[in-house]
């Protein structure tokens, strides 16, 4: 137990000091990095709370492909400079006291909720959160939404080809 | 890893939080879209935490769609962030104002 919460308070640490560089890094390819190590820092924590493909999944879904293409638009684009000047000086007062607001509602709602003690691990059913049984749930139960997700798919993938075809906007 | 999952929780509230906040500070429309996947990461691990105490093998599935609507999501967005840049040749949002008044 107390092994466990050191390494909690590890990986916590590092999964909000990444999160926080994210957003105040003043160039873009930098916070795709900083997004990088969060994602891999979630995905450990998958892989500690017994999600083992989940975990497999976040790294290559979200660490390989999404960030990739961030960092392909951020290369085509040209938008790794900082921003130009504030236009309104009280957006950022205004958005971290919104913030705060925010994270102390969320935590007086954790301590009005009180916590739920986890079982143990030698409780939970053998093979929980590896791939055969979320693929079992994905193909039975869940086999419509599964279907769903795959048309949602292809409709972005034409979508995204649309939006950035070359010379779409002469035609009009 | 055997914590409370109230601690798991706690820490997804702080990481959606900078997210949020994130949006709300950052102008260049790349890092703001960043900040959308830190808020979907964090709601992620709250499902796998609340999976993992129940237990219940259905919050791996939710966060499977999940993942799987953020990647189109992002391919989607980044293709309107290209072509907004080609129309206007920045990604500043401040500056996306046609529609103002």
């Amino acid at each position: 137990m107390a092994l466990d919460l050191v390494i909690f308070f590890f990986l916590a640490v590092i999964a909000i000091a990444t999160a926080a560089s994210v957003i105040l890094s003043r160039n873009a390819v930098y916070s795709a990095a900083f997004l990088v190590l969060n994602l891999t820092t979630v995905a450990l924590f998958y892989i500690l709370l017994y999600a083992s493909f989940i975990a497999m999944v976040q790294l290559a879904v979200y660490a390989g492909a999404i960030v990739v293409l961030f960092l392909f638009v951020i290369m085509l684009l040209g938008a790794d400079r900082g921003e130009s000047g504030q236009t309104l000086v009280w957006q950022r007062p205004l958005a971290i006291g919104l913030g705060v607001v925010l994270i102390g509602v969320l935590f007086y709602m954790l301590l009005v909720a009180g916590s739920i003690p986890p079982p143990a691990a030698s409780d939970l059913p053998a093979g929980f959160g590896g791939p055969e049984a979320v693929g079992r749930l994905l193909l039975s139960e869940y086999v419509l939404p599964l279907e769903v997700t795959s048309v949602l798919l292809l409709a972005s993938m034409v979508g995204a080809i649309v939006l950035t075809r070359a010379g779409r906007r002469e035609k009009r | 890893m055997n914590v409370p999952v109230m601690y798991l929780i706690g820490l997804a509230a702080v990481v959606f939080t900078i997210g949020v906040v994130g949006v709300l500070i950052r102008r260049n429309a790349i890092v703001a879209f960043m900040s959308v996947e830190l808020m979907l990461n964090a709601s992620n691990l709250a499902l796998i935490a609340f999976a993992r105490s129940l237990p219940d093998g259905r919050g791996h599935v939710i966060v499977f769609f999940v993942i799987a609507v953020a990647a189109a999501e992002v391919a989607v967005g980044l293709a309107l962030i290209v072509d907004i840049f080609k129309l206007r040749h920045s990604i500043d949002v401040d500056e996306m104002s046609s529609l103002k008044g």
